[in-house]
Order: structure tokens, then C-alpha cells, then sequence
């Protein structure tokens, strides 16, 4: 069984730090190249990798990621 | 007719917290109040009323118990005398910003520092005018007998609740050491938790979905919300000011001459004015019941009735300053104190009176 | 087999979110600070036990003075390492809630050790969060009692020096020593499996307050990588390296399960 995720990230309130990026064990997160409101890099999901294991959104400082995941 | 029991100053603190329905009491011995938690643990009261007596580690954490249990809501009080006062000026100033109830008993003892664990009321200032950092006022009453001891702790937390403000039942060795026949009232319930929520819905109680949460604090990092708080405390101030005034006053009505004194001191200059009119002298007595707020305007009133005043105090001064301000010049105001935990005899004070008086 | 996003992307199919105690409010604290993640933990221990309406918090001074604007209980702000004597009263006047502090190394381990260690020394059923991150935050990265040795802060520029500026406190192993405490366990939030286990320790240590077995004590060995002057990242990695060696993660005693 395997399992496909996508993250969902409130752009607005991330500040970037980059936590998420470090511990997503399928390298399906990175900094945007885009800006917010606050001037930080926001974090998205990069790829089709995301298994929705919710490594990232554990461990984000500001609770701004939301997991989404279906069995496939 | 009520019972009278016979009791130090300190144990009427006591008996009357465990009688009038206090919730919590927090401690830490010093002398000369250390019978306060004594008696209170003596008593067990948590096996009768529910009241909780603990004897924390230092007179900080005390006063930081006592903010805890304030912001529950519940009457919770502390005792303690000068040096441990000190400690406690955070706390209360915290309390202050907090908007708080809570009584402190402050039995007043000499100092500076460690000083002496004889009687004073060198913490007029301390107590009177602040302590504590920032802009606030604790109310201040103080006894004047064992009655007062007892009476007062009920009226302190009726003021506490009334303003949500720091009350000091400010007394000193003396009242606190001397026994005296104390009547009891009947006794009050502590208050139930719905009569809590009634009485204090600001209480930290625990969140339910019906309120936003209460939150107990005096931050505030924005200048105008810190000075919108500044000016609601003044205005809660000048409110007490107008209302909680209280004071006795003993042959005023002819004076000519008037004594003003607090707590002890007032007892000894009840018997100065009878010396004085016995010798054709007309005196009269002024004692503030209330410290903060302060009787001003009596004063201000006989200032223009009298010849002359004096303060009298077991310190170097303190009072006699708010009394020269409200009389404002319209009469000399002369003070006689003594200090280290020295008492003033009533010879003593008359004969310094006729000195200042020019009737040597 | 492929799945459009749109079909992922329904409520049905949520499997993580931001815990509804958590307010909207955006949290002061600077990118990657562990404080965020504890927050948290605490509010997810609190809604997932169900005890909003029972739940005391006090907060320090320092970083997480705040705290109040965060989590969607009742407050109180206690003075600069009062908080366990707060927390005291308010436990023993309402004995059903629960009453946990959370405070940081300036606030427990430097002014206020004699409140929680006297807390700990009288049983208290209460829980304490405490945020070891080796530095003072708030007030600008100046040493703190738990500044390891060597570690360069605004009052130690040249490294703590052990004849100048003495040695580090390891306080839970300190309270662990002390009959009154029940639980006492030392966690990191820097992974996914560490703040997974940090959470249990929260819930433990709050389960524990209402079982009259003492104090329960859940220390976070955390980052401040401003203090720090890293990126989150390296704070993290540097926290492994250097923190975990003097302050190692686990529990330290647990008096239900000890043998």
C-alpha cells in the first residue's frame, strides 16, 4: 500500500526557516522563489513525492502547513 | 451577644481569615507576625472551611502565590513585616497591574535593612506612597486595636473586590503583639464557585466555549495601551479617593491644637489630648483609618480651625508630609517621632508639643 | 494509478491541520524558533484530552511571555520566575484543573530556581514546560545559567568562561533528585519522531498532575538561532552536536514506571 500526499501551506504566516524542508523525507518540500507579505521565501511542495506523512507539518514553529493524504 | 475572646493582634488576623470565608493564606515566618501562619496552621482550617495555609519558601514566592490564587478569583491573603515586605513589593506591583485583589498584612517593625524586630511605622512611605515600581496605589488601612486586626481583613478583601486593587492592612509590632478582647462576628462561607464566576467572570477558572479567554496580566509593549491602562488605574484612584475615605476623630469639634496619628500612636495621643485638657489645653486627635486614600480634606478643614498640628509617628517623618500638604500653609505642622522600636510615653509627647507650641 | 490534486485536496483526506486551540493570532517568534513547535504540542495535548475548560497556563517573562496570545485557555502572566508559585496556589485552590507553567532557562533555571525547585520539593500536581535553549531570547542573547561552557553569548563574547562565569546547571537532573517530583523527562522538537515523543511526554506530564503523584517536569532542549546568530537549520544540527551532549535526551524518572 502506498500513499500519495500534497501539502498545503499558508503562505502568508510561513517565515521560511526551512525546518520543513530538512526533515521531508521525500524531498517534496523547498523555499519558493517568491516572496510574501512578511518578505520571507514561504515554503511549497516541490515534485509529486509527497507521501503525506506530515514530517513537515510536525515540526513547522507555525503551524501553517495542512496535510492532505489519499491511499493509492 | 457576640462571644469576646481574648487574643493577640496577630491571631485575630487569623481567626478573622479563617471566619470571613478567605480561601488562601500564603506565608513566610518573620517576626514580629510570625503567630499569623501559627495560629492558621494551629487551626487547620482546610479541615473545616476548605481554607488552604501554605508556608512557601521566601516572602517572594509567597506574594506570587497569592497572585495565583487572585487570579482564580479567590480571597487569598499574605502576612509579613518590613524586610519581608520589601520582597513583596514586586509582587504587589505586579498585582497592582494586574488589577488584583489580595490583602497584605504589613505588621510593621524598625528599620532600615535588617533593622530591628521592635514595633515602628517606618513603612509609611514604602507602603503609602508605592514600594513596589510603577504608577500605582495599594489601598492602605490601618488598625489601631486586636478589634481592628479582626475587622479589618474583612473590609480589606470587601475593598480588594470592590476596586480589584492590593489592599495593606498596615499595623505594627505592637498591635500585632498586644492581647486584647476581640469580638466575634458570625462567621461567612467561603463563596461557592458559581458565586466566583458571578463575582469575578475576569478569574482565570478555565476556559468554556461560552467566553473568550481570560487572560491575567499587566504587559502591555504599546505606549498608548500602557498609558489608556495608566489612566483608568487614576481614574479608579480618584474614585477611591472620593469614597473610601476613613478616619476618627476624638475632642476636634473646639481643638484648638490637633494631634494626627495612626495605628498605635493614635491610642497614646488619645491620652496626650486628655493630659492637655485637663490642663486647659483644647486638643484634639485625628487618627486616619484610611492611609491611601488619605483624609485630606478633614485635615485641610481643621488646618483652618487650629493654631497648630502635629504629627506623631514611630519614624523619622513620613506622614506628616501628606499632612502639610493638605493643609497647604494655613497652619504650622509640627511632627515628633522616635525610632529603632522606641516607644513615645504620653509625658513625652506633651512636653514636646508645649516645646514646639512655645509653652515650655 | 494517478490522482489529481483536486481529488486529494479534500477535507475527507485531512491528516494534519493546525490545532483549533491554537488562535490566529501570528506568533512573535523569529523563523524556526522551537518555542512555535511546543506551543503546539501543548495546545494539540490539550484538545486532544478535551481539557480547554479545565486548563491553567502561566507564562514566564521572557520569549514566551506571549504565550497568553497563542493558546486559547486561560492565563496568567507571572513576574520573571514566579510562574511555579503561581501555578502553586492556583493548584491547590482548584485542585480539579489542570495547571501547568512554561517557562524558559533565564526564567527558571537563573531567577527563578528557588520557586520551581521548592514547587518540586512540596510534590506539586503541577506541570512545568520548561524551554532550555542555553541563552537569554527576549532580552538579547545574553549568557544563561545553561550557556554551555565555550559558547559565545552578548555577555560572554569570548565564550563562557567556567572561572569567570561558572558552569552550566543541568536542571532536571537536579529536580530529579527531589521526592516531590513524579516525571521528569528532557525532549527536543527538532525532528518529526522527537516532537511526536515530546507530545507524549506533554501528555504524560499532564495525565500525571491528577494522579496527586507530584510534579511532572518536561524540559525541551530547543534553539535560538538568533541568539545562536545560525540559520534554523544549522541551530538544529548544532543542538544535536553540542546541546544533546550535556543536556541527553530521555527520561530521566518516571516514578510509575521506574523499576
Amino acid at each position: 500500500m502506498a500513499f500519495k500526499g500534497i501539502i498545503e501551506v499558508d503562505t502568508q504566516r510561513c517565515k521560511g526557516c526551512s525546518v520543513c524542508v530538512v526533515n521531508c523525507p521525500t524531498k517534496s518540500i523547498q523555499l519558493s522563489k517568491m516572496v510574501n507579505g512578511k518578505g520571507y521565501h514561504y515554503a511549497e511542495m516541490t515534485g509529486d513525492g509527497c507521501i503525506g506523512c506530515s514530517s513537515c507539518a510536525v515540526v513547522c514553529p507555525d503551524s501553517v502547513i495542512t496535510v492532505y493524504r489519499v491511499k493509492i | 451577644m457576640a462571644e469576646k475572646i481574648l487574643m493577640k493582634g496577630n491571631e485575630a488576623i487569623a481567626i478573622s481569615a479563617i471566619r470571613n470565608g478567605v480561601d488562601g493564606y500564603f506565608g513566610y515566618p518573620i517576626t514580629p507576625q510570625s503567630e499569623v501562619m501559627e495560629t492558621l496552621m494551629k487551626e487547620k482550617p482546610w479541615e473545616t472551611t476548605g481554607m488552604v495555609v501554605l508556608q512557601a519558601e521566601s516572602e517572594t514566592s509567597s506574594i506570587n502565590m497569592v497572585y495565583g490564587g487572585a487570579s482564580c478569583g479567590k480571597k487569598v491573603m499574605t502576612s509579613s513585616s518590613s524586610p519581608g515586605v520589601s520582597l513583596m513589593c514586586e509582587g504587589i506591583s505586579y498585582m497592582a497591574g494586574a488589577e488584583l485583589p489580595c490583602v497584605v498584612v504589613d505588621v510593621m517593625r524598625g528599620g532600615p535593612g535588617l533593622g530591628t524586630i521592635q514595633p515602628s511605622q517606618s513603612d509609611y512611605n514604602q507602603i503609602v506612597k508605592g514600594g513596589g515600581h510603577g504608577d500605582y496605589h495599594n489601598i492602605v488601612i490601618a488598625p489601631a486595636s486586636a478589634q481592628d486586626m479582626y475587622d479589618f481583613v474583612d473590609w480589606g478583601f470587601e475593598l480588594a473586590f470592590k476596586y480589584r486593587n492590593p489592599v495593606v492592612v498596615l499595623a505594627d509590632g505592637i498591635i500585632g503583639q498586644m492581647m486584647e478582647k476581640v469580638e466575634m462576628h458570625p462567621m461567612k462561607p467561603r463563596r461557592t464557585d458559581k458565586e466566583i464566576l458571578e463575582t469575578a467572570p475576569w478569574a482565570t477558572t478555565g476556559k468554556p466555549s461560552t467566553r473568550e479567554r481570560n487572560i491575567i496580566t499587566s504587559l502591555s509593549l504599546d505606549a498608548d495601551i500602557q498609558e489608556r491602562f495608566n489612566r483608568k488605574l487614576k481614574d479608579k484612584y480618584r474614585i477611591i479617593e472620593e469614597t473610601e475615605v476613613k478616619y476618627s476623630e476624638y475632642m476636634t469639634e473646639d481643638a484648638e491644637y490637633l494631634f494626627v496619628a495612626f495605628g498605635c500612636s493614635s491610642r497614646i495621643c488619645e491620652a496626650v489630648v486628655d493630659e492637655l485638657r485637663a490642663d486647659g489645653i483644647k486638643a484634639g486627635l485625628l487618627r486616619p483609618i484610611t492611609l491611601y486614600p488619605f483624609p485630606k480634606d478633614e485635615i485641610a478643614r481643621l488646618g483652618r480651625q487650629v493654631k497648630s498640628m502635629m504629627s506623631v509617628e514611630l519614624n523619622l517623618g513620613q506622614m506628616v508630609e501628606d499632612v502639610r500638604l493638605a493643609v497647604n500653609g494655613t497652619c504650622p505642622v509640627y511632627f515628633y517621632g522616635r525610632q529603632g522600636g522606641n516607644i513615645y510615653t504620653p509625658e513625652e509627647i506633651v512636653a514636646e508639643f508645649r516645646k514646639a507650641n512655645g509653652m515650655a | 494509478m494517478s490522482i489529481s490534486i483536486e481529488e486529494i485536496k479534500k477535507p475527507e483526506n485531512i491528516v494534519y491541520r493546525k490545532p483549533a486551540l491554537l488562535t490566529d493570532n501570528v506568533m512573535h517568534y523569529c523563523p524556526g524558533c522551537s518555542h512555535g513547535t511546543v506551543h503546539k504540542l501543548v495546545a494539540e495535548v490539550i484538545e486532544e484530552m478535551g481539557i480547554q475548560d479545565k486548563t491553567i497556563g502561566v507564562c514566564p517573562v521572557g520569549c514566551s511571555v506571549f504565550a497568553y496570545n497563542y493558546i486559547d485557555i486561560d492565563w496568567q502572566e507571572a513576574a520573571h520566575g514566579r510562574a511555579p508559585a503561581l501555578a502553586t496556589a492556583t493548584k491547590r485552590l482548584c485542585p480539579d484543573k489542570y495547571v501547568f507553567t512554561y517557562q524558559g532557562d533565564g526564567d527558571l533555571a537563573s531567577i527563578g530556581t528557588a520557586e520551581i525547585i521548592h514547587a518540586c520539593g512540596r510534590g506539586e500536581n503541577i506541570v512545568v514546560i520548561f524551554i532550555n535553549n542555553g541563552i537569554y531570547g527576549m532580552t538579547g542573547g545574553q549568557m544563561a545559567p545553561t550557556t554551555l561552557i565555550g559558547m559565545k553569548t552578548a555577555t560572554t563574547p569570548y565564550g563562557r568562561d567556567p572561572k569567570l562565569n561558572g558552569f552550566p546547571l543541568v536542571i532536571a537532573d537536579m529536580l530529579a533528585h527531589l521526592d516531590g517530583t513524579a516525571y521528569i523527562t528532557r525532549q527536543s522538537v527538532h525532528t518529526a519522531p522527537a516532537a511526536r515523543k515530546a507530545k507524549s511526554a506533554i501528555r504524560k506530564a499532564f495525565e500525571y498532575s491528577q494522579k496527586g503523584i507530584g510534579l511532572s517536569f518536561v524540559e525541551i532542549v530547543s534553539t535560538c538561532n538568533s541568539g545562536w546568530k545560525m540559520s534554523p537549520v544549522d541551530a538544529n544540527k548544532w543542538m544535536v552536536e553540542h546541546m544533546f551532549a550535556k543536556y541527553p535526551i530521555g527520561d530521566i524518572k518516571d516514578v510509575l514506571n521506574d523499576k
